[in-house]
């Protein structure tokens, strides 16, 4: 095998490597470069299109680059976000996988200096009826929750998508958002000549060694070889590190801080001179290992878990030692700050490879793909709708929709997880965002504010119309923010993608990233990092493209915020937004026929922020009892949900306890039944207003100017539609109750 | 004298073992032609242990397995020693 | 309410590895104006606690069992010994776990019958409100608060069981949001016989009980966690009458 493919490297990569270093380079320097040069570490594929995000304004205070973007919240107080993929790990060993993602993405958090305070998940699998996704469903909702409970960092949000396109490579993204003072934000940065590089927390072992490439691959069956690469995380090891890190961060013992990811040592190492422009040295005598006859590029590259990286004032060593020790935890100084630029490793007095931190970090060749747009595209957008537009049974087709896994509730996943614990969440899973209010017992007190969180993504519009399902991403995961009654203010994303040396697959990451980037800089809300995930194949066949969003947003008081589900009888029922005659790219096409495919539904930036700036004013008033987000499915399944989601399935089968308000609407309309109920145009909402604020809140539609329609009012138990003389929709609650709830419990049963 | 110790903890037969149901479901799915039942699932601690003797290794090894290892409440546990020399 | 007297209150959170709930504890017991410290594990000797809390958590990773290795931290002599000098010991959900370890409460805490983890509100009726931690709601009062645990699934023996319910110990039962609990005497006599052979409790408790009490009735221990419902804006303030309760019992009804 030639020495640069055994390194994940291609042999241009191996001679612009030699080129630089103008020698050739030992095999502990090859492996350096190998991951360093890996996309997962080094966006190579991606780097010049993220180019083009917008990435400043006035509420950002870290943008990307670091371990995680930061806006300013009530003034000091900022909050430190980011969306991390565990796709691959999360293949091949699901529990793992995904409790590793999960302290990953906690621990960037706190390498900011900021106490985490929530996490959200998106996932992605194949389609449900199949054993294997079952298992892999069952085990990442396991270990998500197993890390996060442990921790005792509530998960308070997210997302849960099945799709044939994800089989055997589903998709395992975290957000992790943490509470900082805006003075007091750390940055992974080596400085200061002759300051103690000190690695902290747990022992360095063989686990997940050269998982940066391994991400960097594409997944067949036929990989066992693959396996040894999953780390087994440690959630009480994690605690331990976060309370002792923050703790010596508070008594001012850092200058500087990184946790140890993909690459571990080398990346952390060379990342932290990088930024800083300095040096480093790591003396592999002084790394604390698990296992015995450990190479030198094994300690290098392993990807054990739960460990930092500190720069620390000589003086502060002790100080720093005594604190790790009442956590029961081991700080090592294992190096020292250099000015010499170059990051080295030693083993005692022997230089085992030295090489300028820049030509890992900042050298890596950026590749500009060629991107070829697919044969699909055009086919796909012409689609018979017909189905669907002459339907008859259109009470049994909302059934079947809310017993559908894409739409039925979650309740199976986020009862798993806690999302009560630091009594900061106010509004809990099951809305359309979490609200955390940001004085809890880990916030800060006196802030009467509150930020609002969301992650999504409809995959089915980004394969359909990478560009314009880019946009909707960003658009939907604002006005799920908006509907709670948050002003938007910025993203994090994770973007997970097929192979992008396939020009199909480029091209559907430069038009996602291209919409994502006109929505971020219509709705102002600038992207401050994320990641990027490539090579999600599974057999040769990619998953859908799948730019998920993670949007924050802020309430100017916390009491202000609103959620999805009916509050009381006689309430006004209102469609904000217009409905077009849109079939396509739906959810209810896709039910009936199988097929994805059709138009995807119209999106008109402007539109689209006069219903943010509604919602967030109609909030802000008090005017709105409740609000939802028309999404998938429309308005039939957006209307069920507001009356069913309080709905608790009773300890006795086939029974809900109580917890919904039926609804009995009567609306004219020009598109037809099958648009008007299940068609997903985009920028509307459900919102309810109690007959004293309605003539207030008609003032505020009229002074934004913002399209609405009256549906009717709740109350009873019934769910009945009646649209243009016809009643198209009648059934009791319970039993669209009773379909909703009970559907993923009992296929998981 | 190094030996290894190997204890086993169950939980007490007559404490509904969750696990070992959920276990002997899969596994009657998965078998034909044999009878699988009484599925239980416990833990394993192997611990290195320098001591004097065998007996004595042992019984040390017993008290801390009454009083840490398994809560007696619920659980019941065996322990072997052996020699490693 | 009076924060002077309130001030008079001692209470301590006790802080293990990986105590999680222990931040949630000391706010909710703050809110009534009483000062809290925060008791780190190792220590081995402490000043006088009318309260003293063992919060939530998952200590030492609960990787042997639940509370197993916690009950041998050096502050579980102390707390043994404050307990039988009287003071009030409250633990919440891996509190509860520990205190059935170290023996200060009957019974054990297995695995949720589902196997799954439980992250939900749940409704309970108070059963006795003669102790220490309930004065303040009425008897047969139905509550709701969180549960958020893997492993409440309260196990003890029938001889036991029916000592627990003799002596009026057990505290806190899961029940239906209009107060049916079919393992408990229903709050017009009669017993709904037949609606739930199995109990109605989420994780399988038996007897579906939720938290009891020691001989002595100064030991608690529950499952959910009133600690997170005792503000409006968190959805609820059932969880407050716990620490007013405590709150009289200590120092007189002040309100």
């Amino acid at each position: 095998m030639n020495v640069w493919k055994e390194h994940g490297l291609t042999e241009e990569e191996y001679t612009q490597i030699k080129a630089l270093m103008q020698r050739e380079p030992n095999y502990l320097e090859l492996s350096l470069f190998g991951v360093m040069w890996s996309e997962h570490c080094s966006y190579k594929n991606s780097k010049a299109q993220l180019r083009k995000f917008p990435v400043t304004g006035p509420q950002v205070v870290q943008g990307p680059g670091e371990n995680a973007g930061v806006v300013r919240l009530d003034g000091k107080l900022c909050a430190a976000f980011k969306m991390e993929s565990h796709n691959h790990p999360s293949a091949i060993e699901p529990y793992q996988g995904a409790a590793t993602g999960v302290g990953g993405i906690i621990r960037d958090i706190f390498a900011m200096g900021a106490r985490p305070v929530a996490s959200l998940d998106s996932l992605r699998f194949g389609s449900l009826d199949d054993a294997r996704t079952k298992g892999l469903f069952r085990g990442v909702v396991a270990g998500v929750g197993g890390y996060g409970n442990c921790i005792g960092i509530p998960t308070v949000g997210g997302e849960t998508f099945f799709h044939p396109s994800y089989h055997g490579n589903p998709l395992v993204n975290a957000l992790c958002v943490g509470l900082v003072e805006e003075d007091k934000i750390f940055k992974g940065q080596a400085t200061g000549v002759g300051n103690i590089v000190m690695l902290v927390g747990a022992r360095t072992g063989r686990d997940g060694i050269k998982g940066a490439s391994f991400a960097s691959e594409e997944l067949s069956d036929s990989d066992p070889d693959k396996r040894p690469n999953v780390q087994v995380g440690d959630p009480f090891m994690e605690k331990l590190l976060l309370e002792a890190s923050l703790e010596v961060l508070e008594a001012g013992l850092v200058v500087g801080l990184q946790d140890l990811g993909a690459a571990g040592l080398t990346s952390s190492g060379s990342e932290m001179a990088g930024r800083a422009g300095s040096g480093l040295y790591i003396d592999l005598e002084k790394v604390p290992l698990r296992e015995k006859n450990m190479e030198p590029w094994e300690i290098m590259l392993s990807e054990s878990q739960e460990r930092m990286l500190m720069i620390v004032e000589p003086s502060k060593v002790e100080a720093i030692e005594k604190v790790f020790d009442k956590w029961d935890l081991i700080a090592s100084a294992v190096g020292e700050v250099t000015g010499d630029g170059h990051f080295t490793v030693r083993r005692g007095g022997e230089v085992l490879a030295s090489v300028p931190a820049e030509f890992l970090t900042d050298k890596a060749p950026v590749n500009l793909r060629p991107a070829a747009e697919p044969e699909y595209f055009r086919a796909l957008k012409k689609a018979d709708c017909s189905q669907l537009r002459d339907w008859k049974n259109w009470t049994d087709l909302l059934k079947k929709l809310l017993a559908s896994p894409n739409i039925a509730s979650k309740r199976w996943v986020y009862e798993q997880y806690d999302s009560t614990i630091g009594t900061n969440t106010v509004v809990r899973p099951g809305s359309d965002a979490a609200v955390l209010r940001l004085s809890g017992s880990s916030g800060s007190p006196g802030s009467v504010k509150g930020m609002a969180l969301a992650v999504d993504c409809n995959s089915r519009y980004t394969y359909l119309d990478p560009w314009r399902g880019g946009a909707i991403a960003v658009a939907e995961a604002a006005r799920n923010v908006a509907v709670s009654g948050a002003r938007p203010l910025a993203i994090t994303n994770c973007l997970n993608f097929g192979n992008p040396e396939k020009p199909e697959i480029y091209w559907q990451f430069v038009q996602a990233t291209d919409g994502m980037a006109a929505a971020c800089s219509a709705l102002s809300t600038p992207v401050t990092g994320g990641n990027v995930s490539f090579y999600n194949e599974y057999d040769g066949r990619a998953i859908y493209p799948t730019p998920t969003i993670g949007m924050i947003g802020v309430l100017e008081n916390v009491e202000d915020r609103v959620t999805s589900d009916f509050k009381a009888e006689g309430d006004w029922v209102v469609l904000l937004g217009e409905t077009l005659e849109e079939l396509g790219a739906s959810e209810a096409h896709f039910l009936l026929t199988g097929r994805d495919e059709g138009e995807v539904p119209f999106l008109d930036f402007e539109k689209e922020k006069k219903l943010h700036a509604f919602l967030v004013e109609a909030a802000r008033n008090r005017f709105l009892a409740s609000a939802h987000d028309c999404s998938d499915g429309g308005l039939a399944v957006a209307l069920a949900e507001c009356a069913i989601a309080n709905a608790m399935p009773s300890p006795f089968k086939g029974t809900s306890l109580k917890g919904t308000l039926g609804v009995t609407l009567d609306w004219r309309g020009s598109v037809s039944p099958a648009a008007a109920l299940f068609g997903e145009s985009q920028s509307r909402a459900v919102i309810s207003v109690s007959p004293g604020k309605w003539e207030a809140a008609k003032a505020l539609l009229k002074k934004h100017n913002l399209p609405a329609t009256l549906l009717g009012k709740t109350g009873g138990d019934a769910f009945s539609l009646r649209y243009n003389g016809a009643l198209l929709v009648d059934c009791p609650l319970s039993h669209l109750a009773r379909l909703w709830n009970d559907a993923i419990p009992e296929i998981m049963e | 004298m190094p030996y290894q110790a190997k204890v086993t903890v169950m939980f007490r037969k007559s404490i509904l073992d969750p696990q070992g149901a959920a276990v002997e479901r899969a596994l009657k799915a998965h078998s034909e032609g044999i009878d699988i039942s009484s599925v239980r699932v416990g833990k394993v601690i192997e611990l290195m242990v320098d001591g004097p003797g065998p007996d004595i290794v042992e019984e040390k090894v017993k008290v801390l397995a009454d009083r840490i290892l398994a809560n007696p409440v619920m659980e019941e546990y065996t322990v072997q020693v052996e020699s490693l020399s | 309410m009076n924060m002077n007297i309130n001030m008079k209150m001692k209470a301590a959170v006790v802080v293990f590895p990986d105590s999680n709930g222990d931040r949630d504890a000391k706010r909710a017991i703050e809110t009534l104006g009483i000062p809290v410290r925060f008791v780190w594990h190792k220590e081995s000797s402490i000043e006088d606690f009318d309260l003293i809390v063992l919060p939530g958590g998952f200590t030492f990773g609960d990787y042997l069992r639940t509370g197993a290795i916690a009950r041998y931290s050096p502050v579980m002599e102390e707390v043994v010994r404050q307990a039988k000098r009287g003071a009030k010991v409250l633990g919440i959900c891996n509190g509860f776990q520990i205190l059935t370890e170290a023996g200060l409460l009957p019974g054990v805490l297995l695995r949720n019958r589902g196997l799954l983890f439980l992250g939900r509100d749940v409704w309970l009726r108070v059963e006795n409100n003669a102790t220490p931690f309930t004065s303040a709601y009425a008897q047969h009062q139905v509550i709701r608060l969180p549960i958020a645990h893997g492993d409440g699934n309260y196990y003890i023996d029938d001889e036991g069981y029916k000592r627990l319910e003799g002596e009026g110990r057990i505290v806190f039962r899961y029940c239906l949001p209009n107060g049916v609990a079919p393992n408990g005497v229903a709050p017009n006599g009669v017993a709904p016989n037949g609606v739930a052979p199995n109990g109605i409790a989420p994780n399988g408790a038996k007897g579906d009980v939720a938290g009891i009490v020691n001989e002595e009735g100064n030991v608690l221990g529950l499952m959910p966690h009133p600690e997170r419902l005792v503000e409006p804006i968190l959805g609820g303030q059932d969880g407050r009458g716990v620490f007013e309760s405590l709150l009289n019992a200590v120092c007189g009804r002040v309100n």
